[in-house]
């Protein structure tokens, strides 16, 4: 018998990522820059925190909407790191990563034939879960003569009549794009002005280079009211494993989250809770140090990569790159296969993050100095004889 | 500036190529910048962190307490200095709480080790007291873990 699967499901492609995960897997020796996620370890003093609370036997389940000490805790940060101001036992709820957040956050909003915009290239899952919740899935290219950042003026040209939420992800996982705070005023004037909800993906936000200040569109007039401020502890506290992302939204739109996440999740598991308190409390020095890391690998290999002839400009936040490859004369797909069989070197194809990708891969510099110095040296010689 | 004393204090024998690379300067940039460094006295000296494990096992390390008389004019920095001289002496600090210097010894035997606390520290005029702690075994050591925690395994290739 064969099973029937849900048409909108069946329809939605396998990620580009997953197809390379599992040709990367069946080799050896691979130095990959294919890795999202950070190199260190959680830092020990939130590994430490989350030990004495398991000695202490917190081990069951919390609030729906998270430990009330960990939304102050998520309150505190946001009013001090990005100046957002939420009330935190209405105005916050803790989730399962970043990515629960956004499909909690989707299914709460759209109705069925309601429009997401998004700007493209962009983290894998953003299109597939607007589809999961029954949302049409609306794609703004960016470009890399703009640093990949959204213009107000390809927002306007996207918007129709069923455009109701504007995704945003800066710094972006894959292009290490970032707005300036004049940039996102002019999009939150578009958004005010289309009366459109924005869903901000600010997973990156702690990891700014070159001295800068992160900005969320959260903070700007008129903004929090129709924003999502969507955050974790993952990149920053090099903690993915412990899955921990939250939302912040008027309170309205919280409960109408929680609804759906008590059903689906019940809460976020209690112990990644505890070691989210410690880091977002304490964490500021360790962030601090894998940031000023981050920052020298990621000078290392911007000028690695434009010394072997591919442009590739200096991201001002994330730990990708986002290289263009097109001088080599091959598709993004090809780039990665060959550099992969003939080099062992694991880079993403660009397309992995939509079509707007192609012509471009990604690099994670979230991997140690030598693995990133051997990858370069074998992708220099690879690029030279492509050429 | 920092992130050059980071990367130093981590591995001062990093080529120096790289290090412009990952600071963003010119080769010739950063070597101005380290020459001056240690001409400033910022920089002291470069060591190498040794494994006594593995390397001249038999000799000894031993952390000092000693409790002293401080001087009239000048406290406590004559005395620690005059102790800081031995050879023996690795560091030297003065401290707050129950005693005054904290020291640290390297000796070649168990016995050298006793005979410069008796006979040398406890000697001097204005030592009151002395307490020895003899190294059992070392964890970590200027921010070097001796026994390296194994990397996790983390998926080649994710999102």
């Amino acid at each position: 018998m064969s099973i029937r699967i849900a048409e909108h499901v069946r329809d939605i492609p396998r990620s580009g990522i997953r197809d390379f995960f599992e040709i990367v897997q069946t080799m050896d020796d691979v130095v990959s820059l294919g890795i999202g996620e950070p190199d260190f370890a959680t830092p020990w003093h939130i590994r430490e925190a989350a030990i004495y609370a398991l000695e202490r036997g917190r081990t069951g389940y919390t609030s729906n909407l998270g430990l009330p000490r960990l939304r102050r805790s998520i309150a505190d940060y946001a009013r001090k790191k990005f100046g957002l101001c939420y009330e935190p036992l209405s105005e916050v709820l803790v989730s399962v990563g970043v990515s629960e957040a956004i499909d909690l956050a989707l299914r709460a909003l759209l109705d069925p034939g309601d429009e997401v915009l998004y700007h493209e290239p962009c983290y894998v899952s953003y299109a597939p879960s607007i589809v999961l919740a029954r949302g049409v899935a609306r794609a703004i290219r960016t470009r890399a003569e703009d640093e990949f950042r959204l213009t107000a003026a390809a927002l306007e040209d996207a918007i129709t009549p069923r455009s109701r939420v504007l995704m945003l992800n800066f710094p972006t996982n894959p292009t290490g794009a970032t707005m300036s705070p004049g940039d996102l005023a002019e999009i939150a004037e578009v958004c005010i002005r289309h009366d459109l909800v924005v869903m901000t993906d600010e997973i990156y936000s702690e990891i700014i280079f070159d001295d800068g200040a992160h900005t969320s569109i959260a903070g700007l007039p008129g903004m929090k009211e129709r924003t999502i401020f969507l955050h974790g502890v993952s990149k920053a506290f090099a903690m993915t494993g412990w899955r921990i992302g939250f939302a912040c939204a008027p309170a309205a739109l919280v409960e109408a989250m929680m609804k759906i996440h008590q059903y689906a999740i019940l809460c976020a598991p209690i112990m990644g809770q505890d070691a989210a308190i410690e880091a977002l409390d304490r964490g500021e020095q360790s962030v601090e140090k894998m940031r000023r890391e981050y920052e020298a690998r990621r000078n290392f290999i911007v000028r690695a990569l434009n010394d072997m002839g591919l442009a590739c400009h200096k991201p001002k936040g994330s730990f990708y790159v986002f290289p263009n490859i097109s001088s080599t004369g091959l598709t993004s797909r090809e780039f990665s296969m060959r550099l992969l069989s003939e080099e062992k070197v694991a880079v993403v194809p660009g397309t992995a993050f939509g079509p707007s990708g192609e012509g471009h891969v990604r690099c994670s510099f979230a991997t140690g100095l030598d693995q990133i110095k051997t990858a370069m040296e074998r992708m220099a010689g690879f690029v030279a004889r492509a050429k | 500036m920092d992130a050059l004393i980071d990367l130093l204090q981590q591995n001062a024998l990093m080529p120096r190529a790289d290090m412009a690379r990952l600071l963003d300067k010119d080769p010739a940039e950063l070597d101005s910048a380290i020459t001056k460094l240690e001409a400033e006295g910022v920089i002291l000296g470069y060591q190498a962190i040794i494994n006594r494990e593995k390397w001249d096992t038999e000799k000894v390390t031993a952390i000092i307490e000693v409790k002293i008389t401080p001087e009239r004019d000048g406290g406590f920095d004559r005395i620690a200095s005059r102790i800081a001289k031995f050879e023996e002496v690795q560091s030297c600090y003065l401290v707050s709480g129950g005693y005054d210097l904290l020291i640290v010894i390297e000796a070649a035997s168990l016995r050298n080790a006793a005979a410069f606390v008796a006979e040398k520290l406890s000697t001097i005029g204005a030592v009151q007291a002395t307490a020895t702690h003899f190294r059992l075994k070392t964890y970590k050591e200027n921010g070097t873990f001796h026994q390296l925690e194994t990397a996790a395994e983390r998926l080649s290739v994710s999102p």
